[in-house]
């Protein structure tokens, strides 16, 4: 046994540390990104793996500024670097110079495949997106309880319309199972039956961890809600087959919110500016009404109905008094003539005077006549146009325009409903005719305003 | 007109206004008009100022039956 050579785990590593870091040059070598971690010190740390193994690898942070891309997990790479023991821990890493993308990792692909696939299922149209309620009275959130996405939202909620109800319905959003839950919790907020519009969604991280919004499962749960459904996953950049399929694509939670919420006083307003427009708008209405009237009522007949009346009264009575007075002038004219030549028939011969009187006495007559048919034609014709005049306030006139007049069997005129009793015949004169009618029905109060 | 939706509710009385607006409306049928959009306008009034903040949690039993209670997380206002 003297002979066996035994080495202190120092010197074991010592001798590791010897054959890979000195014997085994640079390498490039191909692999997937996963647990990609990029703590405060800014390097990055994660493994590289094939289907049968994996290798740690560090990529210092004055290397990881020189790569033009940015690592993620499920990424596809080529590295190269060289091979560094870590004695402490006993474990090796690949150190990392250089890196570069190649192709796409598997979850690309994965996610390319089934993007490609809803796509053809017409999934992604934009004719089978529903429009987002304007004011949605019920909102349905689906994402973690303790995350920073659901506190964003309710913030932004809170902060543009405090008050709305919101359900949030309370999901695993990353890792195993995931997937399953998000589609879970679409489905039940649908089974309330009065949300109107979900969100789902989680805030950024990387391909892996926003995996759960590429499954199938979500996507089909998105497409079956009834209510339209917005996505919300992530910086602004990602996108997921979520962000595809839904009615609406937020970049960020707190973009999906102000998108689902509008301000409360842009709404009140809004409808303040409606009630105000309603109020002016029927104002307006009026107003033009209200010159309508006007103009009727510049005519004299409607702002004082009596006055045509009296107006034609005292043009009636001045013609009368005009008449007379010319009658009564015509009149002494004559007299006075007559005494005149009944003087004169008495100072001259008896039988020519009296022949010359008669001639004088006829024409006298027939002055008198004519003075007195001229004053009373005079006379009537100021009572025509007085008569005229009063023929335009007549009722019968009123006709002309629509109005009708109706009359008992006794010729009575019929103002109010209780003068006649069903059955009654009646008689309503229009402009041209009449309608002979039978009362039907009698109601001693309508619809119209009471004056 | 309880059950008629916010949004519903808004677009008939922004309807209304449009035809009020218009003036093409006969005088009775404005006058008709204006009482639905003032009833209108009232009930989105309403439903405004009686709309409250509730946020809760769905939450599904062993019997996958759904329940709501209320969430208790308070938004951190960063205002």
């Amino acid at each position: 046994m003297g002979d066996r050579q035994v080495y202190t785990v120092s010197q074991l590593t010592a001798r590791i540390r010897d054959v890979l870091e000195e014997q085994v040059a640079p390498f490039w070598v191909e692999g997937e990104i996963s647990n990609l971690r990029v703590p405060g010190s800014g390097h990055a740390y994660f493994t590289l793996k094939d289907d049968a193994a994996q290798i740690r690898v560090v990529l210092f942070r004055n290397r990881l500024r020189r790569i033009r891309f940015e690592p993620a997990d499920g990424l596809h790479v080529l590295a190269f670097g060289a091979l560094e023991v870590y004695a402490p821990r006993g474990e090796y890493q690949m150190v990392v110079e250089l890196m570069e993308p190649k192709g796409l990792g598997a979850l690309q692909v994965a996610f390319e495949q089934l993007k490609a696939r809803l796509q053809a299922e017409g999934l992604f149209d934009p004719g089978r997106k529903r429009p987002l309620p304007r004011f949605p009275r019920k909102i349905g959130i689906v994402t973690s309880p303790t995350g920073a996405a659901i506190r964003d939202m309710l913030r932004v909620i809170g902060r543009r319309f405090g008050e709305l109800h919101i359900v949030v319905r309370p999901v695993r959003v990353q890792g195993e199972g995931s997937a399953r839950e998000i589609a879970e919790g679409i489905a039940d907020l649908n089974a309330l039956g009065d949300v109107d519009v979900i969100i789902a969604g989680r805030g950024g991280g990387s391909l892996e961890d926003l995996w759960a919004f590429n499954e199938e499962v979500v996507a089909r749960a998105i497409v079956g809600s009834k209510a339209p459904v917005m996505s919300a996953v992530g910086h602004e950049v990602d996108f997921t087959i979520a962000d595809f399929v839904a009615d609406l694509r937020a970049p960020t939670p707190s973009a999906a919110a102000e998108l689902v919420v509008r301000e409360k006083e842009a709404v009140v307003d809004g409808l303040r500016d409606l009630h105000h427009r309603l109020s002016r708008a029927l104002a307006r209405r009026l107003e033009r009404q209200r010159e309508r009237l006007v103009l009727y009522a510049e005519r004299r007949v409607l702002s004082d109905p009596s006055r045509p009346l009296r107006d034609a009264q005292r043009r009636l009575d001045e013609l009368g008094l005009r008449l007379s007075s010319a009658l009564g002038a015509g009149r002494r004219h004559a007299v006075h003539r007559l005494a005149l030549a009944t003087q004169r028939l008495h100072s001259g011969n008896p039988a020519v005077r009296i022949s010359s009187g008669r001639g004088w006495l006829g024409q006298l007559q027939g002055r008198l006549d004519a003075g007195a048919r001229r004053s009373l034609d005079r006379s009537v014709h100021g009572f025509r146009v007085a008569a005229g005049k009063l023929d335009g306030l007549s009722p019968l006139a009123v006709l002309g325009r629509g109005y009708s007049l109706t009359r008992t069997a006794s010729g009575e005129i019929v103002r109010s409903a209780d003068q006649v009793a069903p059955r009654d015949p009646v008689s309503v004169l229009l402009h041209e005719g009449t309608l002979e009618c039978t009362v039907e029905e009698t109601r001693e109060r309508d619809g119209r305003p009471q004056v | 007109m309880a059950d008629l939706k916010f949004e519903d509710c808004l677009a008939r009385l922004e309807q209304i206004v449009g035809a009020l607006e218009s003036g093409n409306l006969p005088l009775e049928a404005s006058l008709k008009a204006f009482e639905e959009g003032i009833a209108l306008a009232r009930h989105c009034a309403k439903y405004l100022d009686e709309a409250e903040r509730r946020v809760e949690l769905l939450l599904k039993d062993e019997a996958g039956l759904l329940k709501t209670q209320p969430f208790a997380i308070e938004p951190d206002d960063e205002r």
